[in-house]
């Protein structure tokens, strides 16, 4: 039972790395209606930035994480304004097929670099340390994760509300057209929505590199992640993707509780569960 | 308006017809003149082109994209090692029972993606190609993570490995016939006009009466069969299954992304060139490794950008030419074909 508890815990505290996972592509998706498919890669990539400069480089963890999300908004902003925004339009193909050559490209090119390779990082103390509670014991590096996730869900949430530039996001977002006869220069507009979610990948990507082990070939899985939370939550809704999140997060913790093997299984039944019964999503009250 | 015709083929199709009933007999004589190794590339070419056929059918024309097509193809090569291998179904029979078991399960598939819209969709689809990889790895049945293997005595029951690589290829030539032939004949069709129309402007298609749904979910059912059929040949020419190779996105995807891509989308004779060219490149580069994938993928942002009708668009807008004639032109009383 206790052992239960734990895992439900577990299952709860990385559903909020799951929900860092799910905003950027969620942001990106409500801007642009563009599914970027390169975004688990994104994400790994920040992950591979993250070792370059603590391993390789040997800089001090947090200086290494600092220097990781400008360098990722810069790769966002590039990416964006030089390929992505050439797609954009009705037809859904074009960006679909040009970020999946932009994962294909970067999978392999991290390939080339890193080899294929299991990498961690090592965060020191604070990995081993656990906060305990009577037979319930929770680490604490989950705990600053959910914390970091939580606070930066929070953190886009007050950009997108109480901000200047969320309200030209949140213009845009309604209607591009409108937008852009009342002057607001979308492409630039999509270049920054593509560095914050990027931004927001490389905290993801910091946070992942000492959680689990990771190869270059690890994006895929990201993104599934990150687009079930997304269905789950429901579309367009930030908090949606906490709770999005949290729910795969404890839907793979149970899988994995009664057999190890069925941990991803669970989460994607439970993403097939939810699009069956509830295609808007938990937070999604408009249905089209 | 009495006296106007519909033209729908031009004087030089007769010859492109006679042309290509002559190399439909050349590539089924090809067992006479060819070797084992060539005739498993060329079984393999025409698993890779129908795949590409049925994805341009899905992506090109019916707006549907999917990137999760290997599930079809990893269930259809593991119905038939299990049908033929080891319930002993006859092999014909047991290739026809993974395609059509293939086009059953694509049905609830389709009908809870369908509720995604297109993006999202896309990504649906490899969720569920990725639950049958994990549902199979799980199987004891199947082999779990390890896969199977084609037992040699029902291998050996279809003849010396010279008669079995004639044999497969001749069933992988049939498949890719089969499903050229389909597309070509739907399309010309009132219905794929229908489809023709959403290509050009699906919303449009729509408003004009169209039903963009249910075209959407027959093309996708007819994909799922062909994949079905695809994955059972190919895997029995390999006689080896394993999950991460029956379900493996870059191989039954990726790669027929490319080809459709490259070749021209929402031209039907767009996957067969793309599948030549596929296969040059890679006979030339795959040595290359993790190099060569990358060279694909710029290739298919660049052409994307540049082209994104393809090369076969290119040469259609330049010069005209079709080789399946598509074209409905009107025809004054006089004969003089209007421009």
């Amino acid at each position: 039972m206790t052992e239960l508890l734990n895992s439900i815990i577990q299952g709860i505290l990385i559903g909020g790395l799951y929900a860092l996972f799910a905003a950027g592509l969620s942001l990106v998706f409500g801007i642009m209606r563009i599914v970027n498919l390169a975004h688990g890669d994104l994400i790994v990539a920040g992950s591979f930035l993250m070792y370059s400069a603590a391993s390789v480089l040997g800089l001090p963890i947090w200086v290494a994480a600092l220097l990781v999300l400008p360098v990722m908004a810069l790769l966002g902003y590039g990416l964006q304004r030089s390929l992505i925004n050439h797609t954009i339009g009705t037809n859904v193909l074009p960006p679909l097929l040009v970020t999946f050559g932009i994962s294909i490209i970067l999978q392999n090119g991290l390939l080339q670099l890193f080899t294929a390779d299991n990498r961690k990082l090592d965060f020191g103390a604070i990995e081993v340390m656990s906060l305990k509670a009577g037979p319930i014991s929770v680490g604490w590096y989950a705990i600053l994760v959910f914390a970091v996730s939580v606070a930066t869900i929070w953190g886009l949430q007050v950009l997108s509300f109480h901000t200047r530039l969320g309200r030209v996001l949140r213009a845009t977002t309604d209607d591009p057209e409108v937008a852009r006869v009342m002057g607001v220069r979308t492409e630039h507009v999509f270049g920054i929505a593509m560095a914050i979610a990027l931004v927001i990948c490389g905290i993801a990507g910091v946070l992942l590199s000492a959680w689990t082990s990771f190869t270059p070939l690890s994006g895929p899985s990201r993104l599934l992640i990150a687009f079930e939370v997304v269905v789950i939550g429901g579309l367009g809704s930030i908090w949606g993707t906490l709770i999005g999140g949290v729910v795969l997060g404890v839907a793979q913790a149970l899988g994995g509780y009664f057999d190890p093997a069925w941990q991803t299984l669970a989460g994607h039944i439970s993403f097939i569960a939810i699009l069956a019964l509830r295609p808007q999503g938990i937070m999604g009250g408009r249905r089209q | 308006m009495t006296g106007y015709t519909v033209r729908r083929y031009g004087q030089h199709h007769i010859w492109i017809g006679v042309l290509a009933l002559l190399s439909v007999l050349v590539l089924a004589a090809l067992p006479a003149f060819a070797g084992k190794a060539a005739l498993r590339i060329a079984t393999e070419m025409a698993g890779y082109m129908a795949l590409a056929v049925m994805w341009n059918l899905l992506a090109g024309y019916a707006g549907v994209m999917s990137i999760g097509q290997q599930a079809f193809v990893g269930v259809g090569a593991y119905a038939l090692f299990v049908l033929c291998g080891t319930m002993g179904l006859p092999l014909i029979p047991a290739i026809i029972a993974a395609g059509l078991l293939t086009t059953l399960l694509s049905i609830p598939v389709g009908l809870i993606l369908f509720r995604l819209n297109g993006a999202y969709f896309a990504i649906g689809t490899w969720v569920v190609a990725e639950i049958f990889l994990l549902l199979t790895a799980q199987s004891q049945t199947l082999g779990a993570g390890a896969g199977l293997s084609f037992p040699a005595g029902v291998a050996k029951s279809f003849g010396t490995a010279t008669e079995r690589a004639a044999l497969f290829w001749w069933i992988a030539l049939s498949i890719v016939l089969l499903s050229v032939g389909v597309a070509y004949l739907w399309l010309r069709s009132s219905r794929g006009l229908a489809l023709t129309a959403m290509r050009d402007d699906a919303e449009a298609a729509a408003g004009l009466g169209v039903d963009t749904k249910r075209n959407r979910l027959a093309v996708y059912l007819l994909a799922a069969g062909v994949a079905g059929m695809v994955g059972a040949v190919l895997f029995l020419g390999k006689l080896r299954i394993s999950p991460a190779a029956a379900y493996d996105i870059n191989e039954w995807t990726a790669s027929i992304i490319f080809i459709v891509v490259i070749g021209g989308l929402g031209r039907l004779e767009g996957a067969i060139l793309g599948t030549l060219i596929f296969f040059v490149l890679r006979g030339f580069l795959a040595d290359f490794g993790a190099w060569y994938l990358m060279a694909m993928g710029a290739i298919a942002i660049v052409v994307m950008l540049r082209m994104p009708q393809g090369i076969w668009g290119f040469l259609h807008e330049r010069t005209g030419i079709e080789l399946f004639p598509m074209r409905r032109d009107i025809c004054p009383p006089k004969g003089r074909a209007m421009s």
